[in-house]
């Protein structure tokens, strides 16, 4: 239940997404629960989105911790 | 898919930790963050980092109490069609599991979904088709969600949902185990935000960190707990920060809100943990299996269950064991024979160790 899986979202009709798993996998999630558009990366538990994955967030991040170690970014 | 990964800072970061010369005990709860240690063969590094991290009551299913399988059981024998996640089928009620009862013809059927069970009502009219609703913050808003755009007449809901941070409050206020710092779990957290370890923070004086599930996020997550440790700077902080934002899912939280109330309910393992369930509110009474079936439910008596002999889930659940402490891991109790819900649930602390261990009663 806790398990979730990142997908993107290939194409959107009302409250239903295609979602592209990887792999080749694509299935129909709702996304009642976010705004979410074409193209993002979306967190997906039990057939439901539940939050949209921010790419810049997670470079960021990384990038934060390799200045603060002085590692080249 | 973007990645989160970088070898030369995962490197680094190891190295840091090294030089603090640690010995502390963290807990995370969270099956996925089980699955990410054991699987990297973190849990044996931090091991050696003197870094112990202990699962706790993050599985939903191995959580649910007996009699509210029991619960679920009872309504498929009296006709109910019975809908659940594939996870829950072979934690046992008092006597028996779901599996057992579908073996002996009763209507219980697996769904991916909620979304699943709603077409199994829409397809069945003459039937009552029942969801037993398990999971924390991460499927109870799809529950609701769900409610609020209109089921069909003949569809109810069975509500196991619990609301997480208040199982964390009432472990840290039973105090058996010293812990040093919680990394909270993510995706309970891209719900909630930040509000509730605030809360725990300011009861609890205790490092919190809310951290993703790659082998990355784990690093940076004791990286950073253990920093908050060392200099004794108890904080909140989020790694998580792709997913999880201050005030979490705001819309998400809005429909849980209008479909459920808090009320004081049990955890496997647990005493009554105050206001941590989650009950259908009046306005969707007549969706609430609980009410529209009370005269089958009444039957429900917790008073003769006993839990499995020997069977240490209600220890792990709290922190206070691993799964390698249990004598029958791996022997008398295997994910073929599972003998208590740890090791029946993908997300139990003594199934996703023997998965990656081969049940072998040492870690990695
Ligand atoms: S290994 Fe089996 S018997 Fe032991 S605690 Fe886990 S579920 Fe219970």
């Amino acid at each position: 239940m806790c398990l979730a899986i990142p997908g993107r979202i290939v194409e959107i009709h009302g409250n239903i997404a295609k979602t592209d798993f990887g792999e080749g996998t694509t299935r129909n999630v709702d996304i009642s629960l976010v705004k979410a558009r074409e193209g993002d990366y979306i967190i997906v538990h039990a057939g439901f989105a539940i939050q949209i994955l921010n790419e810049k967030e997670a470079k960021k991040t990384i990038k934060m911790f390799k200045e603060l170690f002085n590692l080249p970014v | 898919m973007f990645k989160f990964k970088d070898s030369q800072l995962a490197s680094r970061i190891i190295e840091e930790l090294r030089q603090m010369h640690l010995n502390i005990r963290l807990m995370h709860a969270c099956g996925t963050h089980q699955d990410t240690l054991i699987k990297s063969g973190l849990n044996s590094v931090f091991e050696k980092l003197g870094v112990e991290i202990r699962q706790g009551p993050g599985c939903p299913i191995c959580v649910t109490p007996a009699n509210e399988i029991e619960e679920a059981i009872m309504l498929a024998e009296h006709g109910c069609t019975l809908t659940i996640f594939g996870d829950a089928m072979r934690v046992t009620g008092f006597s028996k599991s779901l599996y057992d009862a579908k073996a002996e013809g009763f209507d219980i059927r697996i769904v991916y979904s909620i979304t699943d069970a709603v077409k199994i009502a829409e397809d069945n009219p003459d039937k009552n088709i029942v969801f037993l609703a398990i999971g924390f913050e991460t499927t109870a808003p799809a529950t609701a969600s769900t409610l609020i755009n209109g089921v069909p007449e003949n569809f109810y809901i069975l509500s196991s949902h619990r609301y997480f941070p208040p199982a964390l409050d009432a472990l840290l206020s039973l105090g058996e185990i010293k812990l040093d710092g919680l990394i909270q779990p993510g995706h309970v957290s891209v719900i909630t935000g930040l509000t509730p370890y605030y809360e725990l923070l300011r009861k609890y004086n205790i490092p919190q960190v809310v951290a993703g599930f790659e082998p990355l996020d784990m690093l940076l997550a004791v990286y950073s707990l253990s920093n908050q440790i060392v200099k004794a700077e108890p904080r909140v902080e989020n790694e998580y920060t792709r997913a999880v934002t201050e005030e979490g899912n705001i819309l998400a939280k809005e429909f849980m809100n209008k479909v459920f109330e808090p009320f004081d309910v049990v955890w496997r393992g647990f005493p009554l943990v105050k206001s941590s369930g989650m009950r259908l509110k009046k306005e969707f009474k007549d969706k609430d299996a609980r009410i529209v079936f009370s005269d089958i439910l009444k039957n429900v008596d917790v008073q003769h269950y006993e839990e499995p002999k020997g069977c240490r889930c209600n220890e792990i659940l709290r922190g206070l064991v691993d799964s390698f402490d249990c004598p029958l891991f791996g022997k008398k109790c295997t994910p073929d024979h599972p003998v208590g819900p740890c090791m029946v649930s993908i997300e139990g602390n003594c199934n996703i160790n023997y998965r990656y261990t081969g049940g072998r009663a040492v870690k990695l």
